[in-house]
């Protein structure tokens, strides 16, 4: 299991072929309260870069990317009733969704967890 | 508003305290100012709601318009001032009784809205008024101010002092600890207390729908004003994110959003603001139009709808119930006393009843909405009989 970084602040958990994506500590801390997420619909392909899901906060709204490009296969519907959980747990409970990854070289291209945290200082 | 990059900022008397709290810089209306604190625009928001907010508001408009040649008879030399201001605005400033606060307007000569603003008679000095306007549009508010006063009135402005709130339940507590005298003021009165060797201009007054107080104080003593409220444990400070949560739930409107210079009052749902007065002498800016829009020949007002799902933010259409489009959301967001997603917005006169089903556009996607009487969190302002 390895996690990856983008310079947008997402995150993705590889398992196999399949990663779990959310947002950093760093970016929920910037964002401030999480009111709504609008997640992605199960099935949908993404590229990587693509607009994925949406996270309001009392003040704005901010899109969450695809890391690489795959299929959703899985969302976290608990964000509907509790998208705080985002801030709570950001890397745990508070995951977006898992994106069944189809060109497993772009996770290459991401930032290891020392690449990232050097974007975050 | 083009962010203006931050070494063009101004700073208020209370910059060094914002970053000393951990305070998320941001530009506003040309200043640096306080989005958030740590604990985040929720806890504000909620705090200000249950306890006393203490906001930075150095940002605005304060200003003194005072005439030159008093006679001595207090209501000649008020009539004389009032009569300065009232060709820019659509409110009653002549019957304004001494320490008596208004909101109103300065309107255009379509009826549209330059800003809207605070004009208050002093309670001391006769042929004086204390006048706050909006920090994005004070230098034009001034020019016409100072304009209107011609050679028969000094115009001063104050904004380089500090201008304070302090709101929320306990604020009349905490103020009346340090200056007792605030007790004796009703909602939309204001005067002039002693505070240590500071004379503080207060008005009970402000633009989060609670009750609470609003202090000029000189930059000098700025500090130590917020210093000595916050040493309260019933204050907290609060950035400009709750102050747009806390104004947006009690649907205060907010100037260069819900309005501007194509809003007439009527649309915006503030026909009180234009005085009685007013109306019967048709004496002010755009009066032909607004009138005519009184009597109910408008095509759009202001309503309060209630969203559900995604906030809808400042631009999203609104639909009514077959798809069309029928209007704009002018301010929207997440309402945190309700827990639910609130919007303003304009829509045509026959879509505005209580109740309506409509629905708005949030990224491309149709959302219900409900149009619902406002404010949407109650009012509690404390208003005294005279």
């Amino acid at each position: 299991m390895t996690t990856k970084f983008t310079p947008d602040h997402e995150y993705i958990r590889v398992e196999g072929s399949t990663g779990t994506v959310g947002i950093t500590s760093y970016a929920q801390e910037q964002l401030g309260d999480i009111v709504f997420v609008e997640l992605p619909e199960v099935g949908k392909v993404l590229k990587k870069g693509d607009e994925a899901a949406v996270v309001e906060s009392v003040k704005a709204a901010s899109e969450i990317y695809a890391p690489v490009s795959g299929t959703v296969t899985a969302v976290n519907d608990a964000l509907n009733g509790e998208p705080g959980m985002v801030n709570a747990d950001p890397e745990a409970g508070g995951w977006m969704f898992k994106i069944e990854v189809s060109e497993p070289g772009e996770l290459d291209k991401l930032l290891d967890a020392d690449g990232y945290a050097e974007l975050t200082v | 508003m083009a962010e203006a990059s931050s070494e063009d900022l101004l700073r208020t008397p209370l910059y060094e305290r914002h970053v000393a709290a951990g305070g998320r810089i941001v530009p506003f209306g040309g200043y640096a100012l306080p989005v958030q604190y740590p604990t985040g625009i929720m806890a504000e928001h909620k705090w200000t709601r249950e306890q006393a907010g203490l906001f930075d508001v150095s940002h605005m408009g304060p200003s003194f318009l005072t005439l030159k040649d008093r006679s001595g008879d207090a209501a000649a030399d008020h009539a004389a001032v009032a009569a300065l201001v009232e060709p820019l605005i659509c409110g009653d400033i002549a019957g304004l009784k001494p320490g008596q606060v208004r909101y109103t307007l300065l309107l255009n000569e379509s009826g549209g809205t330059l800003d809207d603003l605070m004009v208050a008679r002093s309670p001391r000095f006769p042929g004086a008024l204390y006048i706050v306007v909006n920090a994005g549009t004070k230098e034009a508010d001034f020019a016409l101010l100072a304009k209107a006063a011609g050679d028969k009135a000094d115009f001063q402005r104050v904004d380089d002092n500090a201008l304070l709130a302090l709101q929320g339940p306990e604020a009349v507590g905490v103020l009346a600890a340090m200056v007792p005298g605030v007790v004796e003021l009703g909602f939309m009165q204001f005067g002039a207390f002693q505070w240590d060797d500071e004379e503080l201009i207060i008005s009970r007054s402000g633009y989060t729908g609670e009750d609470g107080f609003e202090l000029l104080c000189s930059a000098k003593n700025a500090a130590r004003l917020w210093d000595a409220l916050l040493a309260d444990p019933r204050v907290k400070p609060i950035g400009l994110g709750a102050r747009d949560s806390l104004r947006l739930e009690a649907a205060l409107p907010l100037y260069g959003h819900d309005l501007d210079e194509t809003v007439s009052p009527i649309e915006a749902d503030l026909g009180f603001a234009v005085s009685k007065r007013r109306r019967e002498a048709a004496d002010f800016p755009g009066a032909a139009r607004i009138l005519a829009e009184r009597e109910g020949q408008l095509t759009r007002k202001r309503v309060g709808l209630i969203v559900q799902g995604a906030p809808a933010r400042e631009g999203a259409e609104i639909l009514d119930a077959s798809g069309k489009t029928i209007g704009v959301v002018t301010s929207g967001g997440f309402a945190p006393s309700l827990g639910k997603a609130i919007a303003l917005g304009f829509v045509p006169l026959e879509h505005t009843a209580i109740g309506t089903k409509l629905q708005v556009s949030v990224r491309g996607r149709a959302q219900p909405a409900e149009i619902v009487p406002t404010p949407f969190v109650p009012h509690r302002y404390f208003r005294k009989s005279v």
